[in-house]
């Protein structure tokens, strides 16, 4: 239960040597750099954004190169592909891409150009389409589009803007210029609001034909050739068959790609680390023959790159503790069960500066209270197993993901415990199962109680686990101001309410109120009364005085102590928001009673059973997700709001190591520290 | 004499209000946080578990409703057949003890969607505050879990 010790990390060193020791540090990964430096005279900043976009577009091509082979050689991933991680890979093979870097480009920008002109052929493979398309009206035309004749006929190869049969044509033409009768009318095709024709007539009657015909509506056709149409088709389909036979070789050369992948991606993260470190490069302030830079090093870690830097390099290593003013990053640092919970805590907030972390005491809380809302023991089972497969088969699983998996994992088992507590085995499958098809009802006896049963009981508890664990975070606001030695404030807000909060308890607990509730009368001995009397009074009158300290005028300071005593009714909100406890542990076992008695409901033979499998697997799979959100929100709630809201506040930044930035591999184990 | 014998009559109507009032506050809850989730994964389909988990929140009360319901059906024997003989003030108890999950979730449900809705939007922008966008959803649903937990008392504790 911690929050990892940081130190203050300056080095000074030879200007030459700057890229090495940035790639020493990337390396070990233990230094979150704090690059917020002035400029001065002596210190500059040099300027390094054209050979970090060189990078970063090296980067990106490599990484459209894999989309590439990505659409053409797809790669196949399982459904649950996205928990497998970055593939681990040794320091070695990533070194050999440093070298084969150029011959990995040339493959990079050759996938490219491949997919360039796999697109510009389709482009002209859809444009002979279109073509082929506008050629289809004519397509029985036997003379070429740009026929105009022979040396005593003229032809007219065009459309007219209506449609029209030839009759009509032929009578339009006559209308329009009686003299006109030797000239033969030929309608090639039609279609919805244009006539497709071909018109023939001597040399000499020409001109008046095309004064006619302009007349109804002729027009020259947009698309003209020397081809007869059904030629030209048959050319530009013979042009799109020969691109398609292009298209199928570049695919195939781009499949025979297929084997870099991974060199491209190693090269791409190559890229992408060397871009980061240029980044850096450009925020460090140098001199002319030295630089300096400042950051943040985890004091187990120190020492060892101490070592390591002074061995290889010629330098000064200066190590400090973090000043006062200055809000150290935050790492945390927790056994494997409490660490399994620190995104819980950190979706939170990260402790801020002078907190403490909370993780391991929340740990154990959340394990508590998951298992009791979800309480069913077969989904616990299916829980834990489930998660504990994932965690085998994906070993490299990011670490953030692995640690809510194995969360899970954990509640999963919290959860099996007390569905075996309340008897709740699929709800009450075993109970409907011997009914249906033994005659005799045979119960699974619960090792506690059934809750639906006796709700009231584990009512009473659910308050009293709440009431456990608000007194828990208050003891660790207590705990922390010891730990700053704030004696007086410790004794008013803490000790001062924990004594009122008992003395009401013990008020409480004798009532006729809590008998009715609890169904049972609890007799204290009157000196215990009596001493819940002092506490409860000594205590009220103890907040009232104290609360307000800061206040010199009298009046004010007793005003807002009293105010304060007001958030008992705080306390009493608190205490009644853990009877969720209850009510989420209740629906899912009554939920999972009622996928059972619809099931039932069918009858025995063949297809009844048939059917009670069916509903049962589709019912007790819905029932187990809803309810398993349900108790991760809620769960989560109770420790956000009552427990964390007794003495944790958050804020803290979280330790962000300059690092090799990698997208695909993973070239080291994740950073131990 | 058809006034004598209402009284399980009531006490299905108070089942039937705690399914269905709960129920459509929990279909129109989650209906306004979907079409928030819908907007998010057109944008960015990598979201979807994330969105899909904020617009579930507004469902439970819809859940609670058919639970009241489930435990006052067997409570009157109308499910395992043979309806329990009950006078019309045990009828009418039943009802009232229906009343507070059908309308709290009725209500919260609503309300629950269109905060979850809110939420959504944080989940759009800052993806990595899941957790506290998740918290504000959950702060409605309590009110919930109050009237489902009284309503679970006051129907287990009436005698039929």
């Amino acid at each position: 239960m911690a929050v990892l010790q940081m130190q203050r990390i300056s080095i000074c060193a030879l200007k030459e040597n700057r890229k090495q020791i940035l790639e020493l540090l990337q390396q070990e990964g233990v230094v979150e750099l704090d690059m917020d430096m002035e400029e001065d005279e002596v210190f500059r900043k040099s300027d390094t954004i054209s050979s970090r976009g060189i990078f970063e577009k090296n980067a990106a091509t490599l990484d459209h190169a894999l989309e590439i082979l990505q659409t053409y050689v797809p790669e196949k991933k399982g459904m649950l592909s996205s928990l497998e991680g970055k593939t681990p890979v040794d320091y070695d093979s990533y070194s050999n891409i440093v070298e084969k870097q150029e011959a990995v480009m040339a493959q990079a920008h050759r996938l490219t150009s491949l997919a360039k002109e796999i697109a510009e052929n389709k482009a002209n493979i859809l444009k002979r389409q279109n073509q082929i398309e506008a050629l289809e009206p004519w397509k029985n035309l036997d003379v070429p589009m740009n026929f105009a004749g022979t040396k005593k006929a003229t032809a007219f190869v065009g459309t007219i803007s209506s449609v029209m049969t030839q009759e009509q044509i032929h009578e339009g033409i006559v209308q329009a210029d009686p003299k006109l009768d030797a000239f033969d009318v030929n309608v090639i095709s039609e279609d919805k609001d244009q006539t497709y024709v071909c018109i023939l007539c001597g040399v000499k009657d020409a001109p008046a034909l095309e004064e006619a015909l302009r007349g109804i509506g002729f027009a020259r056709p947009a698309q003209t050739g020397g081809m007869i149409p059904r030629e030209r088709q048959e050319r530009l389909e013979q042009k799109i068959a020969v691109l398609e036979q292009k298209n199928e070789e570049l695919e195939k050369e781009i499949a025979g790609y297929e084997n870099t992948r991974e060199d491209l991606r190693l090269a791409s993260d190559y890229y992408r680390t060397r871009a980061s470190k240029y980044e850096v490069l450009g925020k460090l302030l140098q001199s002319k023959k030295t630089f300096v830079l400042n950051g943040y090093v985890p004091t187990r870690a120190a020492a060892g790159l101490e070592k390591k830097l002074n061995e290889n390099f010629t330098l000064s290593v200066e190590i400090s503790e973090v000043p006062e003013e200055d809000e150290a990053p935050i790492l945390l640092q927790n056994n494997t069960f409490s660490a399994s919970f620190e995104g819980v805590a950190a979706s939170f907030g990260l402790p801020g500066k002078g907190e403490i972390d909370p993780t391991t005491i929340m740990s154990f809380f959340y394990f508590f209270f998951f298992g009791l809302m979800l309480s069913d023991a077969a989904y616990g089972l299916i829980v834990t197993v489930a998660c504990f497969i994932v965690l085998k088969k994906f070993p490299n699983m990011e670490l953030g993901m692995k640690k809510s998996i194995r969360m899970f994992m954990y509640c999963g088992i919290s959860t099996l415990f007390w569905g075996i507590m309340f008897g709740g085995y699929f709800g009450d499958i075993v109970n409907v199962v011997t009914r249906l098809y033994f005659g005799n009802e045979v119960t699974v006896p619960a090792l506690w109680f059934v809750p639906l049963n006796d709700p009231m009981k584990l009512l009473i508890w659910s308050m009293g686990f709440g009431l456990i664990h608000l007194f828990v975070g208050l003891g660790m606001k207590g705990y922390m101001l010891i730990r700053d030695k704030k004696y007086l404030d410790f004794f008013c807000d803490v000790v001062l309410w924990f004594v009122f909060l008992i003395g009401l308890l013990m008020l409480l607990i004798p009532s006729s109120l809590f008998a009715s509730i609890a169904q049972m009368t609890i007799v204290f001995p009157p000196f215990l009364n009596l001493l819940a009397k002092v506490f409860a009074i000594g205590g009220a009158v103890g907040i009232c005085l104290m609360s307000g300290r800061d206040n010199k005028n009298w009046g004010l300071r007793i005003a807002l102590g009293a105010y304060d005593l007001y958030n008992t009714t705080g306390w009493l909100s608190d205490v009644l928001s853990y009877s969720r406890l209850l009510a989420l542990g209740l629906a899912t076992g009554v939920i999972a009673s009622v996928v059972n008695q619809m099931g039932s409901m069918i009858g025995q033979g063949v297809i009844g059973t048939i059917l009670f499998i069916i509903i049962f697997i589709f019912g007790h799979t819905l029932n187990l997700a809803i309810n398993l959100l349900g108790a991760y929100v809620h769960t989560n709630r109770l420790q956000f709001v009552e427990f964390f809201g007794k003495f944790y506040e958050g804020g803290g930044h979280e330790f962000t190591p300059f690092t090799t930035n990698t997208k695909y591999v993973n070239i080291k184990e994740e950073i131990k520290l | 004499m058809i006034l004598q014998n209402l009284g399980i009559v009531y006490a299905l109507l108070g089942a039937a209000l705690a399914v269905f009032l709960a129920g459509s506050g929990s279909a129109i809850g989650v209906g306004i946080a979907g079409r928030a989730a819908a907007g998010v994964v057109t944008e960015d389909p990598s979201k979807f578990a994330k969105v899909l988990i904020m617009q579930l929140l507004p469902g439970t009360q819809g859940i609670y409703g058919l639970l009241v319901g489930f435990i006052t059906l067997s409570k009157v024997g109308l499910l395992g057949g043979g309806a329990a003989e009950l006078d019309v003030q045990t009828g009418l108890l039943i009802l009232s003890a229906c009343l507070p999950i059908a309308v709290a979730g009725l209500i919260s449900a609503i309300a629950q969607g269109k905060t979850a809705a809110a939420s959504i939007g944080i989940v759009a922008k800052k993806p990595e505050q899941f957790g506290k966008a998740m918290l504000f959803p959950a702060m409605v649903e309590t009110y919930a879990i109050l009237a489902l937990l009284i309503s679970i008392l006051a129907v287990s504790a009436i005698q039929v």
